[in-house]
């Protein structure tokens, strides 16, 4: 128990398989995730990075044909547990979807919305975090004169930053990134990439990207994945330079994926 | 060659547009023939004295052409089966669609759409038969033909309209917004009622006014199961003579161009312009529903 909190460790899975009906679309992954650090994780498409994100919120639970094996801590509690409470767990592990999908709301009620389904009444307060929330996704200045207008009138940019507002109002511990700069400018990406990196003093961040660079970038650990298996997993700055195997070093070159 | 194709095509654009104008010049016949048929009343009685008129004796001597009562009726009847159709349609589809399991589902929906395949003559033989003696028994009320036994016919006539609409919207609302919803730490139950009800609340309206539009023009029940008096109603217990029920019941006996003829063409009149409205209600909604559909992608 004391085990796990003195190094700093967060979430971690251990032996996780996961099947969509028949089609095993993860094998055998282990994993750590530490409180402070960013964990960038690569690998080509269709090789699993969602699936196996979307499995640490319990995500894929609203897929019928899905199912996990294995086990996911999230401290010391397994995520998988059945007299685990989902709603909790998902207030604690938020999340930032791959396709942008702001609610049919307004702007501000798009960032609110997570606030009041967690119980905050305070409106000064809400103000408040929903200002800050959508400031700190460098969104601020293009929709400060718009919040009352519906968000679905963003562009897919700000819509992705909107949704990064939305996830960080309800301060969750960890947060799951899927590709969050996927529709972004370098102007916008940049300012995201600072976030991560403020975000990083009181959080846990996995972070999905396509983007070498972007990987090399913001994260302290890269796990490279490839068809369903986390091939290695190292400090991003060893991984980059010296890889160990050879299929990491043919993907981060760019010879395949 | 070319030349024969192009006259073939010009023959069949030609055919499909006379079909297309005689179908519409029929329907604007029958309109031009219900005004021309209904407006001589207005020459016996004058337009506020026949809505507002509280006595309804086409047949005694002199005759009272008031219909007001019958307007009442109708707005009653209506009223009350939206009250009791739209929770349950809407809840049904609700339930089908987000919360029940495939199975269940699978099994409801046909029996839902069945509901809409009963003939209006049956459902009325049902609240003859059977709903209007329970009536008169449980409750106690002197006649169960009723204002309530036909606003509750009706809403099973409105029902199965406004479930598979409202189901439709409902199904159609992207999963990627309630995952969006419950990733934020929403219950099942926040997401229902704050993301995806919200999301398809143009087309749940839509179902609402068709199925209800459905509801004011129809005869056959409110013939057999509203009682027939044409009286302003006290209670909702009370029997009623709804405009079409009014319409069918007398035509046949009103002579033939006579002042009582014209009064039911009038009716007639007015309760067109009803469900106009109404249908006019439902367009606009279904317009603006389709626009926000296609945004929402
Ligand atoms: N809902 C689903 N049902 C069945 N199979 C699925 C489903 N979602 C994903 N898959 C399959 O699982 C595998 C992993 O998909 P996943 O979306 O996790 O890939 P990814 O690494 O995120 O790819 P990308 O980089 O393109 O987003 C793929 O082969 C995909 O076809
Ligand atoms: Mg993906």
């Amino acid at each position: 128990m004391s085990d796990s909190k003195s190094n700093g460790v967060k979430m971690t899975s251990k032996h996780l398989d996961f099947y969509y009906g028949n089609f095993q679309a993860l094998h055998d992954v282990s994993l750590e995730f530490k409180k402070q650090q960013v964990t960038a994780l690569i690998g080509p498409s269709g090789c699993g990075k969602s699936t196996y994100l979307r499995c640490l919120n319990r995500m894929n639970d609203l897929i019928p044909i899905a199912r996990v094996e294995g086990k996911i801590m999230l401290e010391d509690e397994d995520i998988y547990d059945p007299s685990l409470d989902v709603v909790m767990l998902r207030r604690r592990v938020g999340m930032v979807f791959q396709k942008p999908n702001p609610f049919p709301k307004s702007v501000y009620e798009n960032v609110a919305y997570g606030l009041r389904v967690n119980g905050i009444r305070d409106k000064g307060l809400i103000e408040q975090r929903v200002t800050e929330s959508i400031q700190r996704a460098a969104l601020w200045d293009e929709v400060k004169d718009r919040l009352q207008e519906s968000a679905l009138g963003l562009s897919g940019g700000q819509q992705q930053r909107l949704c990064i507002a939305r996830a960080l109002a309800v301060e969750p511990e960890v947060v799951l990134m899927d590709e969050p700069a996927s529709a972004l400018d370098p102007i916008a990406t940049q300012k995201i990439e600072d976030l991560i990196h403020e975000l990083k003093k009181e959080y846990t961040i996995i972070i999905v990207t396509h983007s070498m660079q972007q990987a090399a970038r913001v994260s302290d650990i890269t796990a490279f994945f490839y068809i369903g298996k986390l091939i290695e997993v190292g400090d991003t700055d060893t991984l980059f330079t010296r890889p160990r195997l050879k299929q990491t070093e043919d993907y981060i070159t760019g010879r395949f994926g | 060659m070319a030349g024969k194709r192009q006259s073939t095509e010009k023959v069949m654009r030609t055919f499909f547009f006379c079909v297309a104008t005689a179908s519409i010049a029929v329907l604007f016949m029958i309109m031009v023939f219900l005004f021309m048929e209904g407006l001589p009343v207005f020459n016996m009685v004058s337009v506020k004295e026949f809505l507002f008129g509280v006595y309804w004796y086409p047949t005694s001597d002199p005759p009272d052409f008031g219909i007001y009562p019958l307007i009442v009726a109708s707005l009653a009847v209506t009223a009350v089966s939206a009250v009791i159709a739209i929770p349950l349609g809407v809840m049904t589809a609700i339930y089908l669609a987000e919360l029940a399991s495939k199975r269940v589902a699978e099994i409801f929906k046909p029996i839902v759409e069945l509901l809409a395949a009963l003939p209006s003559v049956v459902i009325g033989f049902f609240g003859m038969v059977i709903v209007a003696p329970f009536l008169q028994q449980v409750l106690g009320v002197a006649t169960g033909l009723n204002l309530f036994n036909a606003a509750l016919m009706l809403a099973f006539m409105s029902i199965p309209t406004i479930c598979s609409i409202s189901e439709d919207a409902i199904y159609s609302v992207p999963n990627a917004l309630r995952e969006g919803s419950l990733a934020l730490g929403a219950t099942q139950w926040e997401t229902l009622w704050r993301v995806v009800v919200p999301a398809s609340i143009s087309g749940i309206a839509t179902s609402v006014i068709l199925g209800i539009s459905r509801a004011v023009g129809e005869t056959m029940v409110v013939l057999m199961v509203a009682g027939g008096a044409a009286m302003v109603p006290s209670s909702i217990f009370d029997p009623v003579r709804p405009m079409p029920a009014s319409i069918a019941a007398e035509m046949a006996e009103a002579p033939f161009r006579g002042d009582h003829y014209y009064a039911l063409f009038a009716t007639g009149i007015v309760l067109f312009l009803f469900t106009l409205f109404f249908n006019i209600i439902a367009d606009i909604i279904a317009t603006r529903y389709r626009q926000v559909g296609e945004a929402s992608l």
